[in-house]
């Protein structure tokens, strides 16, 4: 239970990352630790170097830009739970990320890490998926930006390039006062969901809603969204009768089979989870109104 | 033979010098080269808090750090957290006088969460404490005394807030 040999890079500029990340074989970037730690102490990775990301300057960092969040890769997880920025413009990444493993996690952690690490279940991965966000890239031909929904191209992979470093991650914001929720189901408090549903809602003031999101983490290799029940619920009021109905399809959609939980299980969370989801996001709307 | 660097820590108030592999965890730097034994480790992979240290005033695991990475540091160990060699923080008397232990190997990780915890938020709720904790393992006391003892804790270092020397956590209110 100790991290094997490697050499150890500790660059000051994204730049110098890049620099080594085309000179060197079989590399690994350390971010917060959480999850690429224990990988080393478990031996499920063997780099031949590792290159911390640590005290690379300019990667940590929340602003709003052009009605979005941009947040540096290398921001902690701590410090997007206790931004107000983050808490007033995209209040779901606020939600989520309480539910993201412990206060000693997210004291390291950071967004960057945990959407290159790419559990299927992990909150941010879902949030990502649910705000339509892009992400920044660095690589030796310069920068490139990667719609979210384009990032995950196999379970925990994503179509980063060898050479290529996640620089910041851009959060379009949703209309003020629109309803949000994040909600998970886990064995315990802290442990990555077995299925979670993000929920994104706008609504007119006759109460149509008029923009919908809905995210699945832990189904599949990456976050589903489930357009089919977006689309349905366009147009018309939602009521739970009509929230519970259009859910029902996603009892059809496909799910893993594991250790934790059966697909049949999954497929069960995802629509309750999902409704539970859609309903908050919509009284929280009305609530908002009322004020 | 592994690669090394020389790291300057400050560990519990004190200035270290050292010469260390660049693989060595920081829970093994702190425990093997500074003797510091009161920190624990149980699972090495971040799940059972045994470890947690306070690095610049914040809990983290130092089974998931490297020694390396600590270098121009400070960190606080479960040793930092009595004011002298003589006196117990009103923490870890709050933890002798409910039962908030049994084997004790947890207790370390759960003092030094705590100190964070009650610096953030003094008066805290029982389920303040109970989620504060939840990254902590314990196998011997079902939490119940622990959670008695750290809300008795907050009520005494309130009580204790004035007149009472500074000690480590409020050291670190300042970052």
């Amino acid at each position: 239970m100790k991290p094997p040999v490697f050499s150890y890079h500790d660059p000051r500029t994204p730049a110098e990352v890049v620099d080594l990340l085309a000179t060197l074989d079989n590399v690994k970037l350390l971010a917060g630790g959480q999850s690429l730690m224990p990988m080393l102490n478990m031996r499920f990775v063997l780099p031949d170097h590792l290159i911390d990301l640590n005290c690379v300057e300019g990667l940590s960092y929340i602003r709003e830009i052009d009605g979005a969040l941009e947040i540096g890769a290398m921001t902690r997880q701590r410090d997007i739970e206790f931004s107000d920025l983050v808490r007033r413009r995209c209040p779901l990444m606020r939600e989520a990320i309480t539910q993201v493993g412990h206060r000693q996690i997210r004291n390291r952690g950071t967004l960057g890490g945990s959407l290159c690490h790419l559990d299927p279940a992990a909150e941010l991965v879902a949030v990502a998926a649910a705000l339509d966000a892009k992400v920044t890239v660095l690589g030796k031909s310069g920068m490139r930006e990667i719609d979210f929904a384009a990032f995950p191209v196999a379970y925990m992979t994503s179509a980063l390039q060898p050479d290529e470093l996640l620089t910041s991650v851009t959060f379009p914001c949703w209309a003020a006062g629109h309803g949000y929720a994040f909600i998970e189901f886990s064995r315990r408090h802290g442990d990555f969901a077995i299925v979670s549903a993000a929920a994104l809602l706008e609504e007119d003031k006759s109460g149509e809603v008029t923009r919908a999101s809905l995210t699945l983490g832990g189904m599949g290799p990456a976050p589903i969204r489930a357009h089919d029940v977006e689309r349905a619920l366009l147009g018309r009021a939602m009521t739970e009768k009509s929230v519970r109905e259009i859910c029902e399809s996603l009892r059809k959609i496909d799910a893993i089979d594991d250790i934790h939980a059966p697909a049949n299980y999954r497929q069960q969370l995802a629509a309750v989870l999902s409704r539970r989801a859609l309903l908050k996001a919509h009284e929280r709307i009305a609530a908002g109104a009322q004020k | 033979m592994s690669e090394t660097r020389t790291i300057t820590v400050i560990v519990n108030g004190k200035r270290h010098n050292a010469t260390v592999p660049v693989r060595i965890t920081l829970a093994d730097f702190l425990r093997h080269d500074l003797r510091l034994t009161g920190t624990h480790l149980g699972c090495e992979h971040g799940v059972c808090g045994a470890c947690t240290v306070l690095f610049d005033g914040c809990s983290a695991r130092a089974c998931l750090m490297l020694a390396v990475q600590a270098d121009g540091h400070e960190i606080m160990t479960v040793e930092g957290i009595p004011p002298d060699g003589k006196t117990l923080h009103p923490l870890q008397e709050a933890f002798r006088d409910n039962h908030g232990l049994q084997c004790g190997f947890c207790t370390p990780g759960i003092l030094t969460t705590l100190i964070e915890l009650l610096r953030e938020n003094p008066d805290p709720s029982e389920e303040d404490i109970r989620i504060g904790i939840s990254g902590d393992l314990c196998r011997c006391t079902g939490y119940h005394n622990i959670v008695v003892a750290a809300l008795d804790a907050a009520k005494r270092m309130c009580q204790a807030d004035d007149g009472r020397p500074a000690t480590d956590d409020r050291r670190h209110n300042d970052r």
